[in-house]
């Protein structure tokens, strides 16, 4: 329990202390347009007052946000399109599904680099050169080519999460696979082991150390392409559409809700990451 | 630790035996190439290691001791000159899975448990599972370490990790076995146990042992024939039987004892390796 206290402890100044910068901020920031909408000698406090609830506020206060929040999560039916679980579910099958298909693709094409030599020296130096080009510059193309051939939906917007998350897994997976030291894959040697049995028995073991913090990574950048997807089409549903309806129609509380549930998606994501490497870890006697 | 049960192989007449040699090395070189500089690291050595004999090769850094036992695990490729290994090459031997190899470090897989490292190679050579249960338990037992086998190589101190490793060599019953320097890096009294150990483990299986190290009173203590390299090229200075009645830790302060150990350490002189 004390320990628990001792950790909660920092987190919770850090929050205090963001809390009254916000406050503080929504005051400042929301000041202007609340003395334009007061009446004529409005007293000094109500106008202050008076920035903390307005409709379309410039920064809208965190109680504003919260309220808004458990407005959309709690107060509509799951399938309404003013449910925000209802868009979270939509962002989230894209960032899902992009990320399977990163993780799937990302371990192959490391197995390929690692056992391939030519793969090695053709593939890796257009990998890295491919996250030189901007997702927002790729999204919208992506997103139209696909549209045009058929592929709408849920589609488009994976393949652009699965384009972000798979180079960590990549990086990661390549250099797990390599990580062995010689005495160890020497030992394989004076055994005989076929390519196979050192894949299987040394070097995916050994790779997966590198590979879940990767995952990490790859889980978080695979919520930011589908949000990213979700901007240049006029997307429906998903947390993007809500900050792009919401930008256009100056619906700050809108939008601030939708970042809040972006994050909370990725902390879910990452405590996702964190069970399945637990379990990893146990069966690994503590230590992954 | 297990007390050694029979004596297969006769101590002090190694070369009685009319069996052909388990190692033949005949002018054996090998030369390696750092960064287009030419390394001698093995110059013409030949050799015979009779079966059942334990054979140390001992001698400065880059005399090419190990070298030479990586040659015979088919680890390096011979440059020149003929090595044999139960007469094939070493390549057919590896395939033959005919010697078990000790490194310097235990290179435990660290996911596994300690039981599941000795049944590593059991895994791969495809035995049953039953089978490697019991093999697995054997020779945790021989390393006196069977009720660590549910423990993890990081849960156990260097010197029981490195017995694990000796298990994991010996789990599928090879006649010949290869260790580079496994005592290296333990603290002397580790060592001391471990050197015994190994004694009596090699007197109860019989088997063949070639095993570096670069320790004086280790190659006294556990061979039945020395062979003295030097460096800069690496090669043979001199072959010593040695001829000790009982070996156990006093062994080292009997005159016997005293005159193996000078003797290497005038053929180490002569090598030039104190230069």
């Amino acid at each position: 329990m004390t320990r628990t206290l001792r950790h909660a402890g920092p987190v919770l100044t850090v929050l205090a202390v963001v809390l009254v910068v916000w406050y503080l901020g929504a005051a400042w920031l929301n000041f202007d347009r609340a003395r334009d909408l007061a009446d004529d000698g409005a007293a000094w406090r109500d106008v202050l007052a008076s920035t903390m609830r307005q409709d379309r506020p410039l920064l809208p206060a965190p109680h504003q946000v919260v309220a808004e929040l458990f407005d959309t999560v709690f107060l509509h039916a799951v399938d309404s399109p003013k449910s925000l679980i209802h868009h979270a579910a939509v962002t989230a099958s894209a960032a899902g599904l992009g990320f399977l298909i990163a993780l799937a693709l990302g371990v192959s094409v490391s197995v390929g680099i690692v056992h391939v030599r030519s793969l090695d020296r053709s593939l890796m130096l257009w990998i890295i050169a491919s996250q030189t080009v901007p997702v927002l510059a790729i999204a919208p193309m992506v997103v139209v080519v696909l549209g045009n051939i058929g592929f709408t939906g849920l589609l488009p917007k994976s393949l652009i999460a699965g384009y972000l998350s798979f180079f960590p897994i990549v990086t990661g997976m390549v250099k797990g696979l390599r990580s062995p030291d010689p005495m160890q894959r020497d030992l394989m040697h004076t055994y005989s082991a076929s390519g196979m049995q050192v894949f299987a028995k040394l070097r995916w073991p050994a790779s997966m150390t590198f590979l879940f913090p990767s995952l990490k990574v790859a889980a978080t950048l695979s919520l930011v392409g589908a949000i990213v997807a979700e901007l240049p089409i006029g997307a429906q549903a998903g947390l993007g559409a809500r900050l792009l309806s919401g930008s256009y129609y100056g619906q700050t509380l809108q939008i601030w809700a939708a970042l809040f549930m972006a994050s909370l998606l990725a902390l879910l994501a990452i405590a996702a990451v964190d069970v399945t490497q637990s379990a990893l870890v146990r069966r690994r006697g503590g230590r992954l | 630790m297990v007390e050694a049960a029979t004596a297969k192989a006769p101590i002090g007449t190694p070369f009685a035996a009319p069996m052909p040699p388990v190692v033949v090395a005949d002018h054996l070189s090998v030369v390696f190439d750092a960064g287009g500089q030419r390394v001698v690291a093995l110059d013409d050595v030949s050799l015979d290691i009779a079966r059942g004999s334990f054979v140390s090769l001992i001698g400065p850094s880059g005399c090419g001791k190990t070298t030479l036992l990586r040659a015979i695990a088919d680890l390096e490729r011979p440059t020149s000159g003929r090595l044999t290994v139960n007469a094939m090459t070493p390549e057919q031997a590896r395939r033959a899975r005919a010697y078990g190899y000790v490194f310097q470090a235990p290179a435990l897989y660290p996911w596994r448990t300690v039981e599941r490292n000795v049944m590593l190679p059991l895994e791969i050579m495809g035995m049953a599972a039953a089978e490697r249960i019991s093999r697995a338990d054997r020779y945790l037992g021989l390393v006196g370490l069977t009720e660590f086998r549910r423990r993890f190589p990081w849960q156990l101190s260097g010197g029981m990790q490195q017995r694990v490793s000796i298990a994991r060599a010996l789990s599928f019953e090879p006649a010949l076995l290869l260790m580079d320097e496994p005592f290296g890096a333990l603290d002397e009294i580790t060592r001391d146990g471990l050197n015994l150990h190994l004694h009596r483990l090699w007197r109860s299986t019989g088997m063949t042992v070639v095993f570096v190290t670069h320790s004086i009173p280790e190659a006294v203590f556990l061979s039945t024939r020395i062979v003295v390299m030097s460096p800069q090229p690496g090669k043979v200075v001199d072959v010593i039987d040695v001829d000790l009645a009982d070996r156990d830790l006093d062994v080292r302060e009997t005159p016997a004892f005293l005159r193996v150990a000078h003797r290497i350490r005038e053929a180490l002189r002569a090598g030039h390796s104190y230069d």
